[in-house]
Formats: C-alpha cells, structure tokens, sequence
C-alpha cells in the first residue's frame, strides 16, 4: 500500500483522465465493499484510487417512460427505497438488497458489483434476466453495452483502459410483467452465494408465459443464462410441470465445481430448486 | 459469617455495569490499544505445512532489513521441562506449550510459528517475514481422528506411547492417554433393559470465535524486570507461563490484565506474549504483537472434535438402566483434550445404576485444542442427547417425560465419582414441560427438540482487597478478567453485604503486584469463588467498622452489631449510641487506627454442580437443507442470579455458540492439511438474523456453600443446545443425523440417501 494516491473529481472527463493516465495502475472507488477489504487484504496495490461519488451523472435513479436510470454510485439502500423501482423491478431490487447487511447497503452499489465480476455477484442474474445495458464512458467517448457483456470471468470485465461504468438502465416493461432473484446461503445474511436464480418474465391476459429469462449465478465462472429453463415456461401457466422443467433445465445447466462451500451434488441440485422457486414467485407477482 | 438478609436491595438487580460507559464510547483499552513511546510491532513466521522437520532457518536477510529490530526462533528461548502445570480447566506440559509457542525441530500443524520479528512498522515487520527462509522436510501428516488411531498413521510424537493402558504399549502412536469411569454393572444393566439403542456420532472442532484477536506488549527492562499488558482470562496464567518457559521469577513479571473482548475459554493459555517478551528483551524496546482473524484460527485453539459410540437400555416403563459410552477425541498436535471432562459428564444428567464411559485422547496436524466452554461435556453429552430421544422415541414416551423419570437429584450417584448435594435438574426438565413454548403447536418441516446438560463448575484460587475510602465510597480490588459483567455482580455483593448503595463502590481488576493468585477466569468459577472472597473481605471490613465504633464508644466490640450499613450497639445495655455510618466511621478513621480495610485470599470449594434443559423449533427446508430455528428456550438452574442481565446474557451466548455448532461450524482442510476457511466468511458462527430471540428461564436452586447461593452459571448453556437442534431437526425429517454439523449440503445429502 506504498504511495497510494487518492482522488475524488468532479466530472466525467477528470475521472476517465485519472484513470487512463494512470495506465491501468487505478481503481475506481464506489461504495468501496469489494475495494477496501481487498486493499485491506493485500489483493491489490494500486496506484491511484478515483471515488467517482462526486460525478453528479452517477447520482440518482431516473424514471423515463416506464424504463430506470440507475446512477454508478446509488446505494442498495437507496434501490430498496424507490417504490416505482420496486414495483416494476422488484427481482433485481431484491438481488442488490441481499448484498451484504444493513450496514454493507447504505454504501454498496450494483455498478460495483457488476465490475468487481464475482461468479457469485448477488446483483448481477437478475440485472441480466432483464435484459439491462449500461453505459460506459472512457477516453472514446462513451458506448451502450449489455450487462451481460461486462464480467468476463471470476474477477475480470471488459471495460477498457480510462473506462468505467456511468449508470445502469432497465427497459420500460409491459402489463404482467415481473421477476424474481433466490439465493442460498447457509446464513441468513452476510454471505456468499453457494447458488443464485434469477427469472424474468412477461405473461399475457390469460397467464400464459409468452416471455423468459432464467439466469444462475454461482454455479459457473459466469452467471448462466439457460435458454431451455425459459423455454420450459414460455407458452406455459408457469403451473407445476413447467416449474419442474425449469428445475431440471437449471440443473441441467449448472456447471458448479467442488469447493469449501459446496459440492457439485449439492449445487446442480439446489440450482434447479432456487430457479423454480423464482419462476413461482415471478409468476405470482406477474399475476398479482 | 452474618445472617443472610431476606431480601435483597442489590443482588437480583439489574445494576448499570461500571465498564459500560468506557465499552460504549470506545474508550475501554483492550490488548491492541496501549501505545508506547519507542514501541515495535512484532510478527510471526508461520509453517506452511501441517507436518515438516525443520531442517533450518535463515534469518539474515530479515535482519539486515532497515528498521528490523529483533529477530527471534526456538533457539532464543530456554528449553522447557515437560512439567505440567494448571491451565485453564486442564494440566498442560511446558515442553509441549513451549513447542506450540515456537517450533522448535519440528512443525506439527499449518500455521504453527516458527519465528518472529520486530520492527519499526508493520510493513517492515511484515516484510521481514518474508524475507526469512525455512527450508522444510515435508513429512506425510493426519487431520482426522479416526485416521490418526490406524496402524499406519503417521506419528506426530515418537516418544509418546498410550498412558492409561497396561502394560505400557511398545511402539509410539498418536493415542495420548485412556481414561475410564465405570458404575455398577453394565452388563447386568443391558442383561435387564427391554430397549437398547447404540448409536455413532462424530463432531467437529470449532473455535471460540472471540471477537478480539490474541494481543500483548511487553516491556523488558535491562534489569530484567518485564511488564505485559494483554487481554487474557488470567493475568496470572498470563504470569506463570512466562515465568516457566522463559526462567524468570515470577516477582519479576508484572501482567496487566487489558479488558477482554471474550474468550470463551480460548484465552486461558500464551500464543504472543512470551514471543513480545523475547522480541522485547532482544530489541531493548517495548514490542506489540496482534494476531489477524486469519492467524485466530490458523494458530489458535479450537475445541475438540470427536468420534463416539454411545449405547443406553432402558426398561419398558423408561427406567434407564444402563449406559455405555466409547469417546475418541481429537487433541490437536499434542495431548489434552477435554476427553476426561466428556467422559465424567456424558450420563451426569441421569440417575444410573451401571455406566461405563471410555474416552482416548488422540493427537493429529491440526492446532492444539484449549478450553471452549464446559471442554468436553457438549461433545459427550449431544451424542447422549440425542440417544436419550431415540430411546424416548422408542419406547413412546415423552422426551422430557423421560428426563424428569431419571434425573438426577440430591443423593444421586454420579459415575464420576460424587454423590451430587441439593442440585436442579429435575426442576429445570419440570420448567421447561410448563412452558408454554413446548405445548405449541408446530406447522409442516417443522420440528422441536429438546435436551438436557450438565457441568460440574470449579471454585479455586482468587483473593479480594476492600478499602473504605476517607469519604465512605468504597474501592473494591480482586484479579479475575472481567469477561461477563463480574465487576458489576462483584460490587453488587460487597454493596450488599455491607449495606451501601452499589453505586458508591468502585471495583476494579488490578495486575499481578497488586493481589494474590487468581486462577483463571474459567470453569464458570469467577461470581462463585471471586464473589466469595469478595464477601469474605467485605465481612472483614465490617469486622473493622465494628472495632472503630467500639473504640469510638469506648465498649466492647461484642457489643456492636452491624446492620443495614450501619454500627449500632447491640442492646440498650451497651448503652445508648446512635448508629455511625461507613461515612462517619471512614471521617473517624485516622483517630482510630488509621485507613480500614478488609481482605481475603482463598481456596473455594464447593461450586455447586448446574444442570439446563433447553427447547428448540426448527424449520427444515426439504430442498435446500436449510434450517432456520424458530424458537428457542433455555432453562437453568443458576443458584443465585446475582445480576439477572447477565445470566440471562451467559445463557443466550450459550445457546447461539452451541446452534453455530450444531449447523455451520466447521474446519476444513484441503487435501496438503491447509486450512481452507480461515476467517468469519466460511468458518459460519451464527449472525444476529440467524437466530431468533432466546428466552430465557431462571431457576433458582441455592447453592449451600456460597454466601448468596452463586452457581456457575457459564458453561452449561452451551452443552444442550447440539442435541436440542439435533433432535429438532430429527423431528422435523424424520431422519437422524449422526454427524455436526448439519450444513444444507450434508442435510440434502443424507436426505437423498434416505429417499
Ligand atoms: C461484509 C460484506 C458482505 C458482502 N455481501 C455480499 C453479498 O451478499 N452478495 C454480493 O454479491 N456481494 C457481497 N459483498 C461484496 C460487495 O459488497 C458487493 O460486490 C458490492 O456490490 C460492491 O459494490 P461497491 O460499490 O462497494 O464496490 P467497490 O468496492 O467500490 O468496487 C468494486 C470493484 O468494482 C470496481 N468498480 C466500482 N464501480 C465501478 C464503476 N462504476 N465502473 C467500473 N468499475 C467499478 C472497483 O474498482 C472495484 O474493483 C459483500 C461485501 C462485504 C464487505
């Protein structure tokens, strides 16, 4: 921890400056959960930190026509206490509200769990399921990607030299529509995930699937998006042999290894299990 | 010894504890918070491997480092006579504790220190580590208790041959020591039962969990002279260990007792302080030393864990007519685990002609055990559990139905040894069957389960010093660590034997210079043994007071009587004085005789033996193993609750600590004998949202040789909740699990096995 440099701008162009001076030798700071346990712990040793809080573009959560503008730096807490955000997202909202406990929620952000690129991102399925893009900026200017297209491996993203994440955005939605993110843990809180399920889907008047995404997390060195899980339900009442499908789509799916906190049994089982208990519940809100 | 008042003004209070202010704001200085001017941080080399030689170490490069002050290995250290000596609740070898300190030839387990330095900062000290080389023999090694008895297990100790066993055996193993406490008959007991159930169970090690890590200074002087600050559970053990394995005198060593952030029984033995003592003396400057999580559970004790048989038979009508029980448990890389406490209390709890328990003390690469909580008895004692339900279940009685048929009562036999006095199992299994709790009814996967536990507690050494000040307060000195609120229970009964208000008495835990040996704060002895002394003192003050009025008033002190704080002649034919005050007599005091005091040093006896009976509802997730506890609800018999918070707090921690147990606890090793889950985010003690409130009920069953009926109250809690969540989960699937913990997987796991 030699030298560390620290800063904290105030705009957009001074941050992706810092940041592609510095050569690959900075990290961003957001709520800083990953960063200052992984500082702390000797994992890295950079050169400059840049807390991006003060950049007002990374502020707040934008409603726009039925779709959100969720800012790089807003907090789960603040996700959990935005009612029209809940409503219409309430998967994705559970999943950054599971990060961590109380005291981890008035600091940790989406953005930071996305490009801290754990296979075991709590945030992360459900963003994916629906369909969520983010906008990037760096010394280019800036582009739209797909989350999905962010972590490329336990610990690695995509993003390039002076980029970094400015907001994430969920698309407007039709009527029926919701979703669901599930996890284990052995505790209640305070955890890593041993697996995460996230569904999203659309139903239609009478309560037929017409629209799914089924995603794991845990269970791979990326989440896992299982086309024959939504196959399963679209067309389908999301009744019980459709969540049976999707159970054992998801298992099917699950490429977990053994380890300290869990087997590969146990995994591939509970995979199938959280994916169609969040089917059940999705539907359910959908329905409701 | 005065007239025990009927009713109390303090003691069964919920006093304001006086650390409390201090704890709240931060202010309180615990092991890491002194700083002195010069101070080094120290930092030790750790082994790699979970069984090597040492073939050498150099420590040169570390040395030449700017700012390294000292470097130390076995070589700066005296060697150690293999005497043992008091530790905590056991005996321990001073070879042996020395080894553990700092490898000498050999490491036995991964973490295991084999050097240390001291330097100016913790980067440089931390790079000094590095920059030391140890080249190492790897030799084959065992983690596993079973796998550490077989023939062709590697031997940790080639000088260790099985004790306890005739003839002596001729080749060395990893079996330390046999122990065996038999009753009666147990053949003629099975001969005559209608039920038999035996059964096999395993547990694993688990750590204390203390929130603050291992932390000292130490200050050497040139002359010899040494003075150690630390959070310990006994300054004094703090004190004789150094002493012996570093020769000095013990009038030498001065040991501040820091405030303690728990211990649990974990800090009732020395990691840092004779390293900071040596790294002290070497540099000529004051060292601190502080062990991350990471090095907590690397290098410091758990408890054991265990394998066992247990078989009990019972007669149709439920009478327990036979007990057996085979316990091997897992010391760590040298002997000593609590497998004589586990053999002594596994059938405690019941009233049985014929037991027979065998225990076997087993080393293997794994840290060395210390004291957790009633060492021992939770093992032993959750196996008995759980087959005391199977028997219940087996013969269609109700569980606490059939602890209340046998429990033991004043007059019972233990197999240990004692004929047990005026004890309060019965009572707590009777409270815990009136519980509105056990009469509720339970909804789908849900299941309850109950069980029963016993510890003997321990008195011991400890002294107390009372000084009435010239103003009346009152200043209150003893020498045991305040781990559990014990100042606050301290000064509630000198307030209350000497009559003044609680608030007007300031105790305080003073070092080693300044009182007499205390044994550890340990074997739940403190509000017995240190409250005893306290009375004692305090009765010896009152003795005092009496002298001065009699001076004052010209009579004999026969004819002054003591009462509600207060001297007053004993009759109107002493004459007619008014009552003086501790305030009047301490204005008086340099008119006759000088300050007043009291003190008292003591061996107690007589620590009455607590029995508990908890209640426990679980949900079981048929799909993903997870249990959530619902309810719970712990009974005990505690004597006296001198300060019911802090009763209720000892059997609440309990109960958490042994749930943690039961569910997630566990170590794991990967395949090189290297700790996979060194820290709090995969080693799973329960967090606040895992547990549900737990009630508490006190029983009070007066223990005859305590001045207020004190009984320890500490260790029990922790031994029925195993088998309470254990038979809650058995209850709720159907199915008995055999092995802790009971994580998701290995519930999912044996449920598929099952179908
Ligand atoms: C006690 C505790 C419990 C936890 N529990 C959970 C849990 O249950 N589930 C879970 O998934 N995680 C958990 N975590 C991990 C962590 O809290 C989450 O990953 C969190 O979302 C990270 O967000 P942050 O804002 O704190 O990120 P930071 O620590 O600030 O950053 C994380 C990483 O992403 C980079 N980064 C941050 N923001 C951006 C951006 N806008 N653009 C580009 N790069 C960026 C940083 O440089 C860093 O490398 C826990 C952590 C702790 C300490």
């Amino acid at each position: 921890m030699s030298g560390m440099r620290y800063e904290a701008p105030n705009s957009v162009d001074e941050a992706v400056k810092l940041l592609a001076d510095a050569n690959g030798a900075a990290r961003i700071l957001a709520g800083g959960t990953d960063l200052l346990v992984q500082l702390r712990a000797g994992m890295i040793d950079p050169g400059v930190v840049v807390n991006i809080k003060n950049i007002s573009e990374t502020h707040g959560i934008a409603a726009d026509g039925g779709a959100f503008c969720i800012g790089a730096t807003v907090s789960g807490a603040e996700m959990g206490e935005d009612a029209a955000l809940s409503a219409a997202w309430p998967g994705v909202v559970e999943g950054a509200e599971l990060i961590g406990s109380t005291q981890i929620q008035g600091r940790a952000t989406m953005a930071g769990n996305l490009c801290n690129a754990s296979p075991a991102a709590d945030s992360v399925p459900a963003l994916i399921a629906a369909g969520a893009t983010c906008t990037v900026v760096g010394p280019d200017g800036q582009r739209e990607v797909s989350v999905a297209d962010i972590p490329t491996g336990p610990g690695q993203n995509s993003l390039g030299n002076g980029e970094f994440v400015l907001n994430i955005k969920l698309p407007a939605r039709p009527a029926n529509a919701s979703d669901a993110y599930l996890r284990m843990i052995p505790r209640t809180e305070m955890d890593i995930a041993i697996v995460g399920a996230a569904v999203n889907l659309v139903l239609d008047g009478d309560g037929t699937c017409t629209e799914a995404c089924v995603v794991l997390g845990a269970v791979g060195p990326k989440t896992i998006t299982v086309a024959d899980a939504a196959a399963a339900l679209v067309g389908s009442k999301v009744d019980e042999a459709a969540l049976a499908a999707v159970a054992a789509a998801a298992s099917a799916a699950a490429t977990p290894i053994d380890d300290k906190r869990g087997t590969v049994a146990y995994r591939t089982k509970v995979a199938g299990v959280l994916a169609s208990r969040a089917a059940a519940i999705a539907a359910e809100r959908a329905r409701s | 010894m005065n007239e025990q008042p009927k009713k109390f003004k303090w003691v069964g209070t919920r006093t304001i504890r006086p650390d409390g202010v201090d704890k709240v704001t931060g202010r309180a200085m615990y092991g890491a918070d002194l700083t002195l001017p010069g101070m080094l941080q120290g930092k030790v080399v750790r082994s790699p491997h979970a069984h090597a030689k040492i073939k050498s170490i150099d420590t040169s490069k570390a040395e030449a480092l700017d700012g390294v002050k000292a470097v130390i290995t076995a070589d700066d250290m005296p060697q150690a006579d293999p005497t043992p000596v008091a530790a905590g609740e056991a005996m321990i070898n001073l070879r042996d504790l020395s080894d553990n300190v700092i490898a000498r030839h050999k490491v036995l387990y991964e973490g295991q220190t084999v050097a240390a330095v001291a330097a100016t900062t913790s980067d440089i000290a931390d790079r000094a580590v590095a920059l030391i080389e140890v080249e190492y023999e790897v030799l084959p090694h065992v983690i596993d208790v079973l796998a550490a008895m077989k023939d062709d297990a590697p031997v940790l100790h080639d000088d260790m041959f099985t004790g306890g066993v005739k003839p002596k055996p001729e080749v060395a193993s990893n079996v330390a020591n046999r122990v065996e406490f038999t009753l009666g008959d147990i053949e003629a007991g099975f001969a005559a039962a209608d039920v038999v159930i035996e059964q096999d169970f395993t547990t694993e090690p688990v750590h204390q969990g203390y929130i603050e890590p291992h932390a000292v200074v130490a200050d050497a002087n040139p002359d010899g002279k040494v003075d150690i600050w630390c959070s310990s559970q006994g300054h004094f053990m703090v004190r004789t260990f150094v002493a012996g394995l570093l020769k000095i005198d013990m009038s030498k060593i001065k040991v501040t007792a820091a405030e303690i952030g728990g211990g649990f029984g974990g800090k009732t033995t020395v990691y840092l302080e004779p390293l900071a003592v040596l790294l002290s003396s070497k540099s000529g400057r004051p060292v601190r030393m502080v062990m991350s999580r990471e090095e907590v559970f690397r290098a410091s004790g758990p408890t054991s864990g265990a394998a066992m048989t247990i078989k009990m038979g019972a007669t149709k009508d439920g009478k327990i007519v036979a007990c057996d029980a085979t316990l091997y448990m897992q010391a760590g890389a040298w002997p000593g685990s609590p497998v004589g406490p586990a053999a002594m209390t596994a059938f405690a709890p019941y009233d049985v002609d014929n037991v027979k328990v065998v225990g076997f003390d087993v080393v293997s690469n794994r840290q060395k055990v210390v004291a957790y909580r009633a060492p021992g008895a939770p093992i032993s004692e959750y196996g008995v559990e759980c087959v005391v339900d199977e028997l219940a279940s087996e013969l269609g009685i109700d569980p606490l139905e059939l602890r209340a048929k046998n429990a033991a009562k004043e007059g019972t036999q233990a197999a240990y040894g004692v004929k047990f006095g005026a004890i309060g199992m019965v009572e707590t299994v009777a409270a815990a069957q009136a519980t509105e709790h056990y009469k509720t009814p339970l909804g789908p996967n849900q299941g309850r389960g109950v069980a029963s536990g016993f510890w003997f507690n321990i008195g011991g050494e400890s002294c107390a010093g009372i000084r009435i000040n010239e103003d009346g307060s009152v200043s209150l000195t003893e020498g045991s660590p305040d781990i559990g609120g014990s100042r606050a229970s301290m000064a509630m009964m000198a307030a209350e034997t000497l009559g003044v208000d609680y608030y007007k008495v300031k105790p305080s835990v003073v070092d080693t210079d300044a009182t007499g040996y205390h044994f550890v704060t340990g074997g739940s002895r403190v509000t017995f043994a240190t409250g005893m002394a306290v009375v004692k003192a305090t009765n010896a003050a009152i003795d005092e007071l009496r002298a001065r009025a009699a001076k004052i008033w010209d009579v004999d002190v026969e004819g002054v009587v003591w009462e509600d704080g207060h001297a007053k002649p004993a009759s109107s034919n002493v004459g007619d004085f008014d009552p003086m005050s501790v305030a009047d007599l301490a204005a008086m005091a340099n008119k006759t005789g000088g300050p007043i005091s009291g003190h008292a040093d003591i061996n107690a006896k007589g620590a009455g033996p607590a029995f508990g009976t908890h209640i426990c509802d679980v949900e079981v997730d048929p799909d993903t193993g997870h249990v959530t506890v619902l309810r719970y609800t712990a009974v005990q018999d505690v004597g006296r609750a001198i300060h019911p918070s802090y009763v209720e707090g000892q059997l609440q921690g309990g109960a958490a600590q042994g749930i943690g147990w039961a569910l997630n606890e566990e170590y794991i090793y990967d395949e090189n004998g290297k700790l996979e889950n060194a820290g709090f985010l995969d080693y799973r003690v329960p967090v606040a949202s895992d547990l549900p409130m737990i009630d508490t009920i006190l029983i009070e069953i007066p223990n005859p040789t305590h001045p207020f009926g004190v009984r320890g109250v500490g260790e029990v809690p922790i031994i029925p909740p195993l088998a309470a969540v254990a038979n809650a989960v058995a209850a709720a699937t159907g199915v008995r699990f055999h092995a802790l913990p009971m994580s998701p997987p290995a519930i999912v796991a044996k449920m598929a096995e099952k179908g």
